[in-house]
């Protein structure tokens, strides 16, 4: 059945009841963006010097790259070990972390006072800063990314270069850059692919580095040396349920049929690698004897309770039952939970576990801090719509046998 | 398409790893963090201190910041609540009850510390913090980009972010009034204090001072110099009549703030070994998987 899948631009149309929803919340992110940018970052939220990292650090940034994990652990699946049954999700992966990692940068940009000055850790080198080792590694899996996503540009354009008016003289030397530049991914990719996977656990284990320095600001319900470690874990188990995510989504709005028999076989590899993780965690409660803080009843134990129970505990147990993988709307759901736990672990390992020792007044996001966070994730919504509707990503079965693809969709079997 | 031959594979698998490498041969970079034995530190001696609030004015004149007319000082009310140092005043006085004298209460000056282990030079992502050889730590506004990740690290928590600028906002605390001390002046706060509650020198003499005071008026403080050890010890330290806690200090270990932080990061990044290992790993996995794939 898979020889007669082939990633196609999707036909639809762009503007749906929907998309303008979208449209609306991303304008709306964007005029309190532009408070931001002409009056600071005191005019449009609620960071303060108690709270100098909130809402955006750890949800445009954190999440977001928690998030787009699913770009690194489809590689590592279907081109580092060859499985071919990943290769339908691996271009999806790959557009979800491309623009992930895009908006983390945007998100970045948004939070640092001294927005223009982002490119400084490139020649300012601080090697003991955790942040140091994120923004770096953030940086260079960026442009990596976009170097994986190049073989679609090419597939989609090669041959059918076609500018118009004036730029036709162009046509021709356009189509031979193509053509070159496909020849020499074709040879290189791999190198950029696992590349890609050697960043990716890098900075994703260092941003829960990030927070072991303020250790003494930190609830003990979070707190642990082994935070690298828990970060990592809890990347790699919310890739796949990210692209299970995603895909339904995105099936359900282009009215797409899902791909049940794909996405199940996924979800059977959630289950593992969300035990493991799982065990660290509460392995690592016990020896540290912090199930104490569980009795009292505050924010901090009711996050917790909340983070571990809804987002690692029941889609656990989901995924560990065979009726839940056929069926797609409950697959949907578990993998939905997960991708909430880890955002929800984010969340509370930045704002609820930092307890600064001179706080007047606890952190709550303002509606502006809302608004460009939600924004944001509006306009990295529309911008995957456009994307799967100009480029090869998502994979539609075809009438005729596939022809053979290239090296971002599949190995090449020529 | 054509395959990429093995060998061309192991030859740009091993020229992409050979540059990994040869990076780590240059990546010394980091900021200046030296803990010279000369280092300068000062006492705060808060059973003496009467609570004029002459330093907050000094630190302000000595620093360009806007402040009131010095006679306004005099005025207790600002005491009704705790202060924290901000971008327009870089150091506060707070009073808290003498549970034994209610007519003397004690007063607490509070600044950066000077932390002999420093977590904001350790955090600082392009390394804008150094601790210098006289003990201060300074801030360079031509390296930061305003990303706060010091203001997180700090335990004292102590800089601070002019959130109300849209361009170039800075990061302000404490800088041991460097500039002044270039020059064999004295801190201005310390220069200013008009009962001596601040006593400035090489750090080690002002621990020996602290102790010698402890010896000889044992029921004036509780038997603890603040700063001594704390967070592997800092430049400023306290003397006191009253616990600590009372007084609002962090409670923190002996530890230095950036210990564990940093071992981790140097473990990782050791001569960029584990990732490179990673890479060599991946990369074998690959040719394995792929070799097995043309075998089928
Ligand atoms: S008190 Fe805070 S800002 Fe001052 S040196 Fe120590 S860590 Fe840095
Ligand atoms: S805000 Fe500035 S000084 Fe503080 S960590 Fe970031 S770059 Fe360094």
């Amino acid at each position: 059945m898979e020889a007669h899948m082939k990633p196609t631009p999707i036909k639809a149309k762009f503007l749906t009841p929907g998309v303008i929803v979208l449209i609306l919340l991303a304008v709306n992110g964007l005029m309190f963006l532009a408070g931001r940018f002409f009056f600071g970052i005191g005019s449009v939220t609620h960071l303060s010097d108690q709270y100098p990292w909130g809402l955006w650090i750890a949800v445009d940034v954190a999440a977001g790259v928690a998030l787009a994990a699913g770009g690194f652990t489809t590689a590592a699946l279907g081109h580092v070990m060859h499985l071919e049954e990943y290769h339908a999700v691996i271009r999806p992966a790959l557009l979800t972390a491309m623009l992930g990692y895009t908006f983390v940068a945007i998100g970045v940009c948004v939070d640092i006072g001294r927005w223009y000055f982002v490119w400084h850790p490139l020649v300012m080198w601080n090697g003991s800063s955790a942040l140091f080792e994120v923004g770096i590694c953030v940086m260079i899996y960026m442009t990596v990314l976009y170097i994986e996503f190049l073989p679609l540009v090419t597939e989609r354009f090669i041959g059918k270069v076609n500018l118009p008016g004036i730029l036709k003289n162009l046509n021709r030397p356009v189509e031979r850059l193509l053509r070159a530049l496909d020849r020499g991914l074709s040879k290189t990719m791999f190198v950029f692919i696992i590349a890609g996977v050697v960043l990716s656990t890098l900075h994703q284990s260092s941003l829960g580095t990030l927070m072991v320095i303020a250790g003494a600001k930190m609830h003990p319900l979070w707190f642990t040396p082994i935070l690298p470690l828990l970060f990592l874990l809890s990347a790699i188990a919310v890739g796949l349920p990210m692209v299970i995510f995603e895909s339904t989504l995105a099936a359900r709005s282009f009215k797409l049929k899902p791909e049940t028999e794909i996405l199940g076989k996924l979800g059977g590899m959630v289950a593992p690698i969300l035990g493991v993780y799982l065990a660290f965690k509460l392995g690592d409660m016990v020896i540290r004897e912090t199930f104490v803080y569980l009795t009292e009843f505050s924010t901090a134990s009711v996050m917790w309770t909340i983070e571990v129970l809804v987002g690692i505990v029941i889609p656990l147990r989901m995924f560990l039952s065979p009726s839940v993988l056929k069926s797609p709307a409950l697959t949907f759901t578990a993998a939905a939970l997960v991708v909430f736990g880890v955002a929800l672990n984010r969340i509370n390992n930045f704002i609820v576990a930092y307890t600064p020792p001179y706080a007047v007044h606890a952190y709550f996001p303002s509606i502006g801090e809302i608004s460009v966070t939600v924004g944001l994730i509006a306009l990295l919504t529309l911008m995957y719509r456009a994307y799967v509707m100009i480029f090869p990503v998502i994979s539609l079965p075809q009438d005729r046998p596939a022809l053979h693809a290239k090296y971002a969709i599949r190995t090449e079997k020529s | 398409m054509k395959q990429p031959s093995r060998r061309a594979f192991l030859k740009t698998a091993a020229l992409a790893g050979g540059t990994v490498a040869g990076l780590s041969a240059t990546a010394k970079a980091g900021p200046k963090n030296v803990l010279s034995p000369d280092r300068n530190g000062v006492l705060v001696d808060t059973t003496v201190c009467i609570g004029c609030r002459s330093c907050e004015y000094a630190c302000r004149t000595a620093h360009g910041l806007p402040t009131p007319p010095l006679e306004t000082y005099g005025d207790k009310t600002v005491f009704k609540e705790m202060r924290r140092p901000n971008t327009g005043a870089l150091t506060v006085v707070n009073q808290y009850p003498n549970p034994t004298k209610s007519d003397l209460p004690y007063y607490v000056k509070v600044q950066c510390m000077h932390c002999d282990h420093p977590a904001c030079v350790s955090a600082c992502i392009v390394g804008a913090f150094s601790k210098q050889e006289n003990g201060a730590i300074i801030w360079d506004t031509d390296k930061c980009i305003g990303c706060r990740y010091c203001m997180a690290a700090c335990p004292f928590q102590i800089p601070s972010f002019e959130y109300e600028k849209a361009l170039n906002p800075e990061i302000r605390k404490c800088d041991f009034c460097y500039t002044r001390t270039q020059e064999n002046k004295l801190p201005a706060c310390v220069d200013a204090c008009p009962v001596e509650a601040l006593t400035f020198g090489p750090r080690e003499e002002v621990v020996r001072i602290a102790k010698q005071r402890m010896a000889t008026y044992g029921n004036r403080y509780v038997n603890h110099v603040y700063g001594e050890l704390e967070a592997g010890g800092t430049g400023w330290m306290y003397l006191a009549g009253r616990d600590f806690a009372d007084l609002k200090f962090p409670k923190l270990g002996a530890s230095p703030a950036p210990g564990v932080s940093e071992a981790i990061q140097h473990g990782i990044f050791a001569y960029f070994v584990p990732p490179v290992a990673l890479y060599a790993i991946l990369g074998a996995i690959m040719w394995m998987t792929k070799t097995r794939e043309e075998g089928a």
